[in-house]
């Protein structure tokens, strides 16, 4: 029983971290239709700056989140004006090459040695690990504290979301960029911004990734970005509450099946969970359908 | 009117044209073997891109999985060639035409709940089935031991000689045109470019999705077998992701629905790939990874609806038509 | 063939959008379906062509109900539609819009096809004939080969009559044909649909809400609004029921 304890614990501690990632392939979504592949390569990037300012710059934790948020957010905002802004007016499957694209190469341009290199390296732990054991079950501060951020960050994209005059105006462009624009919204900065949050996010789940698993490299975004891709879609895409909640599933499962049955099967489970909710429901599980006027 | 004698004429000797006169370069040894085996590949990929143009150029399903199929194929008739057809050429056909209709059977049971997706979901959908599929690969071993799992398939002989690689682009390409230019390929056509008016024409709109995609998966499962018999050895980490990117880069680079487009995209790709391999100095070949996507974003930038947009081959353009 | 509705109703939440609506064409009538924005013209074309299924009520055609059928069927059994908003085969040539229609007609099968045999060469030669002849109504022959989205309004309008068309219906249902159009082409409209309804032996329910066509060429008028029909009769009775005028004008017109 401990066991199982012990395990929703640890599938609690990866689905916060996924959570953080899903919500910005959920919102850049949500608001130009995009499937940001690129968005995995944010994450893996705020962790590299969490190793960075760690290791070599020794600041303090908040000051490393801070960085890493500040790093991310240029970083994404970067590439949706380079890349993607081009292209809004175009096929969609063109920004989803493009996406791709710039996915592939910041995964390889960071590997190359005189970026980042392409080996595994260890992330230091910023502060000493303390566990303790609540009838039987470990639980560390590690954990805590992916808790408690994930949880602040929620809240202040709750508080965005749905209490300032940006976020009003994001949900405006993802309901209807045309007249959003015409009722004198900056779709473009909207647009900006929605992809710089969301990116901030990712270099927080960088940080606290690494802090948790403390091995990163150049490739890591891709399947966590994959996975969190996934929950965004469990929990139905462009819905926020949906993708933490998508996320929480994947982790949970992915951790579960891990532990009771192999973990070379981790990483199929969540995707035939993922086929079976989208039978069930497809525009997955808190999604609405967007019905299609004839 | 065509004579169709005279147009079977025509294929016919480009075929012998194309086969015999490349297995001569090969033989005579005027030809690097390398370059052989890379044009051997390019010709694969661009059977099994065929089959993504059809699913996703034509139809409008977009697949993120076709990997798998390609695997499915590729794993099938290596085992049925391994087990029981040992060096026959005739075996070989069958265990290829087995390959694809593995895949095929397995594109329909995918395809019955999946289909009705929309797309973005559908895609998600497909990359789900792809990455399941990788995974049974890892451990096929658990139930079939010859198939290595995640050690690998070796014993593969090596089947897939430079008249077989041709015969079946020659038929893929036919296949494909034949079928785009008739009621049914327009049919399937319809679906693309607006479902719900095609459903409301008379179109019975799920049964070519599903023909659409399983004819596609078909090309990707016989292409993979004959991959499996170039190279002789099959790892899973051939069919993951990654390949089923590779192949909707192709797809998208040549133009969405164009199969000359298709076809030089496809070549372009593994020459590309391979060339930078060759070019670049022995320490910056991992550079190729940084350039390609670089060239793939300039490209989209540039040129949205792809390199051949809408344009075809002389031959591969429908008569009747524009 | 008689299409007859009973009771026609469609929710969409609490929104009654079609309210137990009564309607009935029989062979080759012309029968006009108009009403204020919103009243669930639409909807009921939607409901009889299977894109919505029906909360309640019947829709039937000759003995057969249409409820729970898929909408090619629906095509197929003799119903065809255009759309409110031009729905158009956009990247497709004007033939292959008319020829797609034709799809459940053609005369080879797809082995014939792949194998481009006589029957697949005669098959096509047959296809373009009924499609030059489906243009040649609209005097669209002349821009068969080009791309339909390309194609000015008013002939991206008759071009998806013409397709509907070919998908040989026993009965036509048009939505607003004649949005967009100038009076000129307005006139030629009515001649058109006149035509194709003597010529090809079929029912047209038109939905429209420029009175001069409805008013011109519409045997019998059904009004609806708020999603249920408040009038029927010929369009001479339509012009002067008073609830139709309240309808259309508010309830505070003297009434003259």
């Amino acid at each position: 029983m401990e066991y199982f304890a012990q395990q929703v614990i640890n599938g609690l501690q990866l689905g916060f971290v996924y959570a953080l990632i899903a919500l910005g392939y959920t919102m850049v979504y949500g608001i130009v239709r995009l499937i940001n592949f690129a968005h995995g390569d944010v994450f893996m990037v705020g962790a590299f700056i969490g190793l960075y300012t760690i290791e070599r710059l020794q600041f303090p934790l908040p000051v490393v989140f801070l960085s890493a948020i500040i790093g991310c957010t240029i970083l994404a905002v970067l590439i949706e004006q380079l890349a993607y802004r081009p292209l809004r007016h175009a096929p969609k499957i063109a920004s989803l090459i493009t996406a791709i694209g710039v996915s592939l190469f910041l995964e390889y341009f960071t590997s190359l040695r005189q970026v980042f290199g392409p080996n595994f390296y260890s992330f230091p732990r910023p502060f000493t690990v303390v566990g303790w054991e609540v009838r039987g079950i470990q639980v560390t501060n590690i954990q805590l504290v992916i808790l408690a951020v994930t949880l602040v960050c929620l809240l202040m994209l709750q508080f965005i979301v749905y209490r300032t005059k940006m976020g009003r105006a994001m949900r405006a462009v993802s309901y209807d960029y045309v007249t959003a624009g015409l009722m004198g919204v900056n779709v473009n900065m909207v647009i900006s911004f929605t992809f710089g949050v969301g990116a901030a996010l990712a270099g927080v789940g960088g940080v606290l990734y690494g802090i948790a698993y403390p091995q990163v490299n150049t490739f890591m975004g891709f399947m966590p970005g994959l996975k969190a891709f996934t929950a965004a879609v469990l929990g139905g895409i462009g819905n926020i509450p949906g993708a933490v909640l998508g996320a929480l599933i994947m982790g949970q499962s992915e951790t579960m099946v891990s532990a009771y049955l192999s973990s070379t099967y981790r990483d199929g489970i969540a995707f035939v969970i993922l086929i079976l909710v989208l039978l069930w429901k497809p525009t997955g599980i808190l999604g609405t359908r967007r019905s299609e006027k004839v | 009117m065509t004579n169709p004698l005279r147009n079977l004429g025509r294929i016919l000797s480009a075929y012998v044209l194309l086969a015999a006169g490349i297995t001569l370069l090969q033989a005579t040894g005027l030809a690097n073997p390398y370059w052989i085996q890379i044009l051997e590949l390019a010709c694969i990929v661009a059977i099994s891109a065929q089959g993504l143009n059809i699913i996703y150029g034509y139809t409008g399903l977009f697949s993120l999985g076709h990997a798998a199929f390609y695997g499915i194929g590729a794993y099938t008739s290596a085992y049925l060639m391994k087990m029981y057809g040992g060096q026959s050429q005739a075996a070989f056909f069958l265990a290829l035409l087995a390959g694809g209709g593995v895949a095929a059977a397995v594109a329909y049971l995918i395809g019955l709940p999946t289909l009705r997706l929309t797309s973005d979901y559908l895609g998600i959908a497909t990359l789900g089935f792809g990455i399941i599929m990788k995974v049974v690969f890892d451990n096929a071993d658990t139930f079939l031991p010859e198939l290595g799992g995640a050690r690998g398939m070796t014993g593969i002989a090596k089947m897939s000689t430079v008249p077989w690689v041709i015969f079946f682009l020659l038929a893929s390409l036919l296949i494909v045109r034949n079928t785009i230019y008739s009621s049914y390929g327009r049919a399937i056509l319809s679906i693309r470019e607006d479902e719900i008016a095609a459903e409301m024409m008379g179109i019975d709109t799920f049964r070519y999705k599903m023909v659409g995609f399983v004819i596609g998966c078909a090309f990707a499962g016989v292409a993979g077998g004959l991959y499996a018999h170039l190279y002789t050895f099959l790892h899973p980490s051939n069919f993951d992701f990654f390949k089923s990117i590779d192949i909707l880069v192709i797809v998208v680079l040549g133009g969405l629905g164009n199969m000359s487009g298709t076809l030089v995209a496809s070549f372009g790709w593994i020459f590309l790939l391979e060339g930078l391999r060759v070019v670049l100095p022995p320490g910056y070949v991992e550079l190729r990874w940084v350039l390609i996507p670089v060239l793939l974003i300039v490209t989209m930038l540039l040129r949205p609806q792809g390199l051949f947009g809408t344009r075809e081959f002389p031959y591969l353009r429908g008569r009747l038509y524009r | 063939m008689t299409l007859e509705i009973r009771g026609l109703t469609k929710y969409f939440g609490g929104i009654r959008a079609v309210d137990g609506v009564d309607l009935r064409i029989a062979e080759g009538e012309l029968v006009g379906l108009i009403g204020t924005n919103g009243s669930g013209k639409t909807t009921v074309f939607n409901l009889l062509t299977g894109f919505y299924q029906p909360d309640a009520g019947s829709i039937t055609f000759g003995e057969k109900s249409l409820v729970g059928v898929s909408p090619h069927r629906i095509n197929r059994l003799g119903i065809a539609r255009t759309f409110q908003n031009v729905r158009l085969f956009r990247n497709l040539t004007v033939m292959d819009n008319v020829r797609i229609a034709h799809h459940f007609y053609r005369e080879y099968g797809p082995l014939s096809a792949l194998f481009r045999t006589g029957r697949y060469y005669r098959g096509e030669k047959k296809l373009q004939e009924k499609v030059e002849d489906y243009l040649s109504i609209f005097s669209l022959q002349s821009r068969i080969n080009e791309v339909a989205g390309n194609l000015p309004y008013g002939d991206q309008r008759k071009l998806e009559i013409a397709r509907a068309l070919a998908s040989e219906p026993k009965v036509l249902l048009l939505d607003e044909p004649a949005a967009g159009m100038n009076s000129f082409e307005v006139r030629r409209l009515m001649e058109f649909i006149l035509e194709i309804r003597d010529r090809f032996k079929i029912s047209i329910l038109l939905i429209e809400h420029q009175m001069r066509l409805v008013m011109g060429i519409c045997e019998r008028l059904a009004v609806m609004d708020f999603g249920q029909v408040i009038a029927r009769g010929r369009p001479e009775e339509i012009r002067e029921n008073r609830k139709v005028i309240e309808a259309y004008l508010g309830e505070d017109v003297p009434f003259e």
